[in-house]
């Protein structure tokens, strides 16, 4: 850090500072904005002739004209290391655990704490030898970090090819400890640590190239991994106005998703909703590994009360730590909640920096930003040729529930997959209440796609039907339009629908759904005849509850088994009559 | 002492800007003026020049008057002695007694530590059966009241400072009419309420800035008494008021408004307030109820748009009742499951049974012919309104639910409620 780099404050509003400096500054760099003992942490993003506009992070209460400003020289970076998995960040990746341990209740501005314990010790194994030719991001050796080899690699930040001309014994070392050190073309020697910092607004690209994603990311929700499906390594997004179960769905899928790691960025949302999670999560079983859910996860919190500037990083800090991981051949799943409210900080600022607003008075730039973000998605082949993906999915929270606005039309543009959770649906108690006609995914399904389209031709026209009685009545309906209406309600309440609340039906795994959703299809595909509506109706009841209980039996269970039997009676009891 | 300024060089709208150095963002300071004193606030600064709301207002300011920084921000009581009184959205008096100067704190202080939070579990007894049974309120959950112009929201909010079971209640009353505040006051006097309340109340004829300043007030001194182990209900009336005097404020700054006019921090602003809602890992906790109502009864109009995006549930007020579907409490899960074994199964039940009423009715009006399940629905659907909406019903949430099972029985038998057989058995009206 130069001592001399310093400037002044010349004005102040809201969180933007301006200051005017002495010598020069770097966009995006780190300031900070001395207010007697305590430092502010900012960002420059605008400079002016002497002058730089400032975002701070914090509350900007008690600053006046003429305080200092020092400047850092340094992007706004994220560290990286062993030891990031299970903790709790906010948006500028202080641990929050630490932090309360240190100022209490309240998050006190201007402390700041190492996002990783320099003290702690990991059993280092080296896999690469001296004399070995690097380039960044290939591996020197692992350590143990819960369930993965997390690997140690040469910095992102090592430009060309580098000659390892040490690497420490195996053994225990702390963080601050040098483990190896390598050599460029130049003949420049530089150290290595475990750890790393990169600055959070670049995408790290230390892979060979990006792959299409094809494989599935099973998600254990049956209307996305069977209707609207997401790769690993691509992106979705879920709107939806409030109450519509855009948490939950999050929820269910950092819980489910099967995924290496998650990483959860709650950016903007209420608090309340991550005490959930960091409550729960240490004490919830994962399933895959038989550790608990936090073993995989990190979470980002960044709440609407905290400082708005700082929300706009924590969703970048989120997705570079889902970049580190995917560099070590990992599968990384990293769920933005929501990016309505990362694009509303990107409005604040723009507003005070009295920039040309566009739609809604979001800045011009809105849209090449939500875009670039989604990018830094995919599935990459790395140097060493294994695979790594990172997934995102963004929620989005649309003003007054209306999909047109500015954000949810930017994402459309971006993603792979739009899962659109709709009011009425939400209304009548229908969860995941995400609309199964109007959402769309490019991905490949887990099932037969001409299935996938047979089904949801049942669910549209059953739809026409369902308006049309609105408008005729149900004795202006003839009986076998009737019963396309109760063989698509039927779909939507034994398959689209899952209690997430239910140990069982929370999650349903591939083979699951394929072998539930064939069955599913037999009674679609099934010629029933009725002698009346009455009749249809009682039986497609009686059908739905046979196959709801089934639901929320284990799968292949006894009881599973037995249930089957008791639905493939309840068809033929049908087919007999006729 | 401190310096004292003369030179102001802009007066637009509520905001005055002075030329002033070493002056400390948000500061407060005195404006002098032949009319008498007021306080104001630093909003923005840039370079030599201090811009500052004027909490009375600038009308009858003159360019030569006096400015005087105090050298601090808005500051407030948070002694026990606030219990009983009535203050301004400023903090004076409103009661004719003594100013509180004792303990104090700033307001609009830092969020809390998520880290400190607890999954909440503690229900709070209203005896409003719309809400004990329906949409239980929780400890530390922040729920508006939406409502439109003319519905009794300001009766509901006096009904629920009276009975809700909680330790202190926090009023803060945002462009108030005076006979509002007047029918608090007294409501809250007769049923010695008053007692553990504090008032701060904005009316409308007050200056507009100082209306926002309620909520902070209202709610720093909640985060006080929490932080003692209190358990604070703070309730706010009407939210839509103070998002308007934001509105106000930022246009006069030239600030670029997003939609429809208010500001584009509108979520922020309302959020950094929602969120004191907390319940503390060792210590109280604090519920926020706040009313919001519904410019043109719409409610994708920004303000109760961006507040259900904030808030835990939402209560419909409509028709001078509590609405069932509209209505949420998002953490009623919570606690609900640990009243009484049937509280969720009669709560449930009675919704699906008044929707289905509510068809029978369309079909009723649409001349369609009524079966006998209809008339039983019919029935049903009169008293559940009668009985169980009607906001002056006044029952603890057992007496509410044994009064659930006698309307049942009184329009069904007991297979038609389609009800699990254990809690028939233990609970049907005759079985007991």
């Amino acid at each position: 850090m130069l001592d001399n780099n310093l400037g002044r404050i010349t004005g102040v509003n809201g969180n933007l500072v301006t200051v005017e400096f002495d010598t020069y500054v770097t966009q995006n760099e780190v300031a900070y904005a001395i207010l007697g003992e305590k430092k502010l942490k900012a960002e420059v993003i605008r400079v002016r002739g002497r002058r730089a506009d400032l975002q701070v992070f914090e509350s900007t209460v008690g600053l006046k004209v003429g305080d200092p400003v020092e400047f850092t020289d340094e992007l706004l970076s994220a560290t990286l290391g062993p030891g990031l998995l299970t903790q709790v960040f906010d948006g500028l990746q202080n641990p929050l655990n630490k932090l309360a341990e240190k100022s209490g209740f309240f998050l006190e501005r201007g402390i700041y704490l190492d996002a990783l314990d320099f003290d702690s010790v990991w059993n280092f194994t080296p896999t690469a030898e001296v004399g070995a030719k690097l380039r960044a991001g290939d591996s020197i050796g692992w350590v143990p970090e819960g369930i993965f080899e997390h690997q140690i690699m040469l910095p992102f930040a090592f430009n060309g090819v580098w000659t390892l001309t040490w690497v420490a014994a195996p053994g225990e070392y702390d963080l601050k400890t040098v483990i190896a050190k390598a050599v460029n073309e130049k003949g420049e020697e530089r150290e290595i640590t475990m750890v790393q910092k990169w600055p959070v607004k670049i995408p790290v690209d230390c892979y060979r190239e990006k792959l299409l994603p094809v494989k599935p990311l099973i998600t254990q929700q049956r209307i996305i991994d069977t209707f609207f499906p997401v790769a690993q390594g691509g992106t979705f997004c879920t709107p939806g106005p409030f109450g519509a179960g855009k948490t939950v769905l999050q929820h269910s899928l950092s819980r489910y998703a099967e995924a290496d790691v998650v990483i959860v960025a709650a950016c903007g949302e209420r608090a309340g909703e991550v005490v959930e999670i960091l409550r729960e999560f240490p004490e919830l079983e994962d399933p895959r590994t038989g550790k608990t859910l936090i073993d995989r996860s990190i979470i980002i919190c960044n709440t609407s009360s905290m400082p708005v500037a700082a929300r706009e990083a924590s969703v970048y800090t989120a997705v570079t730590l889902a970049e580190y991981y995917r560099q070590m051949g990992l599968n990384v799943l990293m769920l933005a909640d929501s990016t309505s409210r990362w694009a509303q900080a990107l409005r604040e600022m723009s507003g005070r920096l009295e920039e040309i607003p566009g739609e809604e008075a979001f800045p011009a730039y809105l849209e090449s930003r939500i875009a670039s973000f989604y990018e830094r998605a995919g599935l990459v082949k790395l140097n060493n040729g294994k695979t790594g993906s990172v997934t995102i999915c963004g929620a989005v929270s649309p003003a007054g529930g209306n999909f047109e606005e500015p954000v949810t039309q930017a994402t459309l543009k971006v993603v792979g997959a739009f899962l659109g959770l709709s009011r009425d649906r939400s209304s009548a108690r229908r969860f995941p209440a995400i609309h199964p006609l109007e959402s769309w995914s490019h991905y490949k399904s887990i099932v037969d796609a001409k299935q996938i389209e047979f089904a949801r031709g049942i669910l549209r026209r059953g739809q026409e039907v369902n308006q049309m009685m609105k408008v005729v009545g149900e004795e202006g309906t003839n009986t076998d339009d009737f019963v396309i209406y109760l063989k698509s309600e039927f779909l939507d309440f034994v398959y689209l629908q899952q209690n997430t609340f239910d140990a069982v039906d929370a999650a349903s795994n591939e083979e699951r759904q394929q072998y539930c959703f064939s069955k599913v299809c037999e009674v679609l595909n099934t010629k029933f005849t009725f002698e009346s509506k009455d009749t249809a109706r009682r039986f497609f009841q009686e059908l739905q509850l046979i196959f709801t209980d089934w639901n929320y039996m284990p799968f292949k269970s006894d009881s599973f088994n037995k249930q089957e039997e008791v639905i493939a009676s309840k068809i033929q009891e049908n087919l007999r009559h006729a | 002492m401190r310096k004292v300024y003369h030179r102001i060089i802009q007066i637009a709208g509520n905001v005055i800007t002075v030329e002033a150095d070493n002056v400390a963002y948000n500061d407060l300071a005195e404006v002098t003026t032949s009319r008498g004193t007021s306080l104001a606030q630093v909003i923005r600064l840039a370079d030599g020049k201090v811009s500052l709301q004027v909490f009375a207002g600038s009308r009858g300011i003159s360019t030569g008057d006096e400015v005087r920084f105090l050298g601090q921000p808005m500051k407030v009581s948070s002694s026990e002695d606030l219990l009983g009184r009535i203050f301004t959205g400023a903090g004076k008096p409103r009661d004719m007694r003594a100013p509180i100067e004792d303990k104090l704190i700033e307001i609009g202080g830092p969020s809390v530590n998520p880290a400190k939070r607890i999954i909440p579990r503690k229900m709070i007894r209203t005896g409003i059966p719309m809400i004990d049974l329906f949409n239980t309120l929780v400890e530390s959950q922040k729920l508006p009241i939406f409502s439109s112009a003319g519905e009794p929201y300001n009766e509901l909010l006096a009904r629920i400072a009276m009975q809700a079971e909680v330790d202190v209640i926090i009023l803060g009353g945002m462009g108030m009419k005076y006979d509002d505040y007047l029918f608090f006051r007294n409501t809250l006097d007769e049923h010695g309420a008053l007692s553990r309340s504090v008032m701060f109340i904005h009316t409308a004829s007050d200056p507009i800035v100082e209306c926002l300043l309620v909520p902070d007030m209202c709610l720093a001194v909640a985060e006080a008494y929490a932080l003692e182990n209190k358990r604070v209900l703070v309730l706010l009336t009407d939210m839509t008021n103070f998002a308007d005097a934001m509105k106000e404020i930022a246009i006069t700054m030239e600030q670029i408004p997003s939609n429809r006019g208010y500001p584009g921090d509108l979520y922020s602003q309302l959020a950094s307030r929602y969120e004191k809602a907390v319940d503390f890992d060792g210590a109280g906790s604090i519920t926020v109820l706040a009313v919001t109502t519904m410019p043109g009864d719409d409610v994708t109009h920004p303000i109760p748009d961006n507040t259900g995006y904030i808030t835990e549930g939402q209560f419909y007020l409509s028709k001078g009742r509590i609405e069932p579907f509209g209505s949420l409490s998002r953490l009623k899960q919570q606690v609900n499951g640990r009243t009484r074994a049937d509280h969720r199964t009669i709560m449930d039940t009675m919704i699906r049974f008044y929707a289905d009423y509510k068809e029978t009715l369309e079909k009723q009006s649409m001349g369609f012919q009524m079966s006998s399940w209809d008339s039983k629905l019919l029935k049903f659907g009169s008293r559940f309104e009668k009985e169980m909406m009607d906001l002056s019903v006044n029952i603890q949430l057992e007496e509410a639910l044994d009064l659930g099972w006698k309307i049942l029985a009184d329009c069904f038998d007991s297979t038609e409620t389609g009800i699990k057989t254990e809690l028939i058995e233990k609970f049907w009206p005759g079985n007991k």
